[in-house]
């Protein structure tokens, strides 16, 4: 059974977009606007996940399906959202801003992008993109209406804009792109989509980053696409930082051409109810993907993770990290699949998944889900759910280290591998600044 | 500076120490011996406020103070200073990261102003050199990995950075090499001082050659079974504990008979 008109969520999408879709970027496009609408029709068929889909069997999307999300072309742009893209700002980057999943040109910087990057590098928006790069931009819709689930179809039915990044062979980016995805509307949708392309040798750091305020209810519904060409390398972190009410369900797929190098960090610390699926198909020899994650959960936050490493090429390495951190009455689900197909000889692959659970009420569902076909393979997987040490705990206390200190410190303690792929400094100062509790002042 | 009266704790509901009397002075060295099981770790982990252990009886002064009413961090930042018998492994946390926020927290608490990275850095070296420890171990994770002997060397260098008032070495000589022992033994008589007073625990009068203690105890039987000078600890190391055993039971048998 699927959730479908009964629900005002779904008829509510249903209806706006036979007179959206004209708005739509592209919509003069007659493969894109074939594509949205087999997206459109794939989404009618699908409607939301239930809790019987095995998918998302722990993670019920009940509380989005009961609401209604308005849809909107066009965008305001106020001082108080100038002031959050300043807060959310990292020094470093260059940044690209998106407002209720608009591209907004006078919030980036430095402007024009292009000015900065060097030849064989294309940056900007994705709305534009199709109309300017249509032949370049094409293939990576061909598949949209055949999208796994309801969220997916209804991104590529309305998606509406996003960042195009198209990287020529060897063209190395030095600075990390930072897309900011800013939500302003207390009970909009946006759909944020994402297309990333590495050519041979080439190699980029981006950082995809959702913030939204804490009292709205609205719903970030994102994609993000990857392609990297042979010994491309590409380094994608996930920054999570919805409000505290929001409904954030993203997607992220790569695909890795020989010998390519993937590296994903999927960060959680806000909304009220967040999935990330975070794929990767190591699809030629010599692959190496590494994917590390870290969620951290309070009040009644929901985090869902589900990860999936497709080692269908020989000699691929795969290493896999997701820790979490919830207290209170936060819940998280990781699931982590890791597909070694019969081709895929001396694949190596290993999978942790551990969980730091700071109160009685804290839950987690963790499961590994190995599929493995191939026999000259190595693969590990483990988890665990724990809580603070009481032996750690103490001793630091016994050297004078009061236990607000002790405990944040031990967390931060915790969490530090996870967050230790993370190569840009400004990022990672700024993750260790969302983890819980003040630190006693640093060496 | 301590003084324990009519101490009774019970672990897990386990009566452990029954009737513990004892009293430290400022400036004073004191040895505590005992059999195995017999409760000295119980009585370090109750001085530095380890949960679990509930005092069921008596009272713990400290500096004219009631020890039992403070936290474990705050009876550090008095002062107090445990060298755990294990001294446990956190990884992901360095240990020149400890020492300082350790000796930053201890400053604040009295009002001092916090040593920047430099003054710091000399400060710690200087007690590296003393405890004759490789630099390198400071900036790994605190005591993971550690040989047994590194640890107990570690733990005497928190306590020479820390410099406590009443520090408290549980088996700190346990697993040390005769060379290590002399450094650990140095690095303690180095600290040595009228005001400051230590308590230490150990199985074995080698370590009380080195460090001469002004008292000796035996604990048995869930308290001070025996007390004396410097010379209890050969005599203890000639006949065992034995001896103290049954005749603190006869005195046990007798008390309890009332004075009839
Ligand atoms: N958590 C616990 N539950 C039950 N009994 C305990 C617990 N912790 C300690 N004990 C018991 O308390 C008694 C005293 O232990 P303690 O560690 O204080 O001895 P000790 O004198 O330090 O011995 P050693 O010389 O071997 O170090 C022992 O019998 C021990 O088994
Ligand atoms: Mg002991």
């Amino acid at each position: 059974m699927r959730i479908g008109p009964e629900e005002p969520c779904v008829p509510g999408f249903l209806s706006v977009y036979p007179s959206l879709a004209a708005q739509l970027p592209g919509a003069a496009l007659p493969w894109l606007k074939r594509s949205r609408d087999e997206a459109f029709d794939r989404f009618a068929a699908l409607g939301l996940p239930t809790t019987r889909d095995e998918d998302w069997k722990y993670t019920s999307v009940a509380a989005i399906a009961r609401r209604v999300f308005r849809v909107e072309a066009a965008i305001e742009v106020s001082d108080e959202v100038r002031a959050v893209v300043l807060r959310h700002a990292i020094e470093g980057t260059q940044r690209m801003v998106f407002v209720d999943g608009h591209f907004v040109p006078g919030l980036s910087q430095p402007m024009p992008l292009r000015a900065t990057l060097p030849e064989g590098a294309r940056i900007g928006s994705l709305a534009q993109a199709v109309e300017a790069w249509a032949d370049d931009v094409a293939p990576s819709f061909a598949a949209a209406g055949d999208a796994a689930d309801g969220f997916t179809a209804l991104n590529a039915a309305f998606w509406s804009d996003g960042a195009w990044i198209d990287l020529a062979a060897g063209v190395a980016l030095e600075a990390p792109v930072h897309l900011l995805f800013v939500t302003t509307r207390s009970d909009g949708a946006s759909f944020p989509r994402n297309l990333i392309r590495a050519g041979e040798g080439a190699s980029a750091t981006v950082i995809e980053h959702h913030v939204g305020p804490d009292g709205a209810g609205y719903l970030s519904d994102t994609v993000t696409r990857i392609v990297l060409g042979r010994g491309a390398r590409i380094a994608h972190t996930k920054l999570q930082q919805e409000g505290r009410k929001a409904f954030h369900v993203a997607d992220v797929a790569a695909e890795q051409g020989q010998d390519s190098a993937f590296l994903s960090h999927a960060l959680a610390f806000g909304g009220q109810l967040s999935r990330a699926a975070i794929a990767t198909r190591l699809g030629a020899e010599g692959c190496d993907a590494k994917l590390a994650g870290l969620y951290v959960g309070n009040g009644r936050q929901h985090m869902d993770h589900h990860t999936c490493i497709d080692h269908a090429s020989p000699r691929g390495t795969s290493r896999e990290l997701y820790k979490g951190v919830l207290d209170e009455a936060a819940r998280a689900v990781f699931n982590g699949r890791v597909i070694v197909r019969p081709d895929a000889q001396r694949t190596d692959a290993l999978q942790s998944n551990r969980n730091l659970l700071l109160s009685e009420e804290a839950e987690v569902d963790t499961k590994p889900q190995l599929e493995i076909w191939a026999d000259d393979v190595k693969c590990a997987h483990g988890a665990t759910v724990g809580q603070l040490d009481a032996d750690q705990l103490h001793y630091l206390r016994a050297r004078g280290i009061g236990e607000r200190d002790a405990r944040a410190l031990l967390i931060r303690a915790f969490a530090a591998d996870a967050l230790a792929g993370i190569e840009h400094g400004p990022l990672r100062a700024r993750l260790e600044s969302l983890l819980p509790g003040a630190l006693p002042e640093a060496v | 500076m301590l003084e324990i009266r009519n101490l009774h704790v019970t672990v897990d509901d386990k009566p452990i120490l029954r009737g513990l009397d004892l009293e430290v002075r400022a400036g004073e060295v004191h040895a505590i011996m005992g059999p195995n099981g017999s409760g000295k770790s119980t009585l370090a982990h109750v001085l530095a406020g380890r949960e679990g252990y509930v005092v069921t009886q008596g009272e713990i002064r400290y500096m004219g103070r009631d020890l039992l009413a403070l936290a474990p961090e705050d009876r550090a930042r008095e002062g107090i200073f445990l060298a755990f018998q294990y001294p446990v492994e956190i990884p992901g946390v360095a240990n020149i990261y400890l020492l300082k926020a350790a000796l930053n927290a201890m400053r604040r608490h009295r009002g001092g102003t916090e040593l920047d990275a430099v003054d710091f850095l000399a400060l710690v070296k200087g007690k590296l050199k003393l405890m004759d420890m490789d630099e390198a171990l400071l900036y790994r994770a605190v005591n993971e990995g550690f040989s047994g002997g590194e640890k107990k060397r570690n733990e005497i260098l928190q306590m020479a950075v820390l410099e406590p008032r009443l520090a408290i070495l549980d088996e700190t000589d346990s697993g040390l090499d005769i060379d290590a022992l002399k450094v650990v033994a140095n690095g303690v008589n180095a600290m040595r001082s009228p005001e400051r007073a230590m308590i230490l625990v150990t199985h074995y009068q080698r370590l009380l050659d080195y460090i001469r203690p002004d008292r000796v105890h035996v604990l048995a039987l869930g308290r001070i079974a025996l007390s004396g000078g410097p010379d209890l600890a050969q005599e203890l190391e000639r006949r065992g504990y034995g001896w103290v055993e049954a005749e603190a039971q006869k005195r046990h048998a007798a008390s309890a008979e009332g004075p009839g």
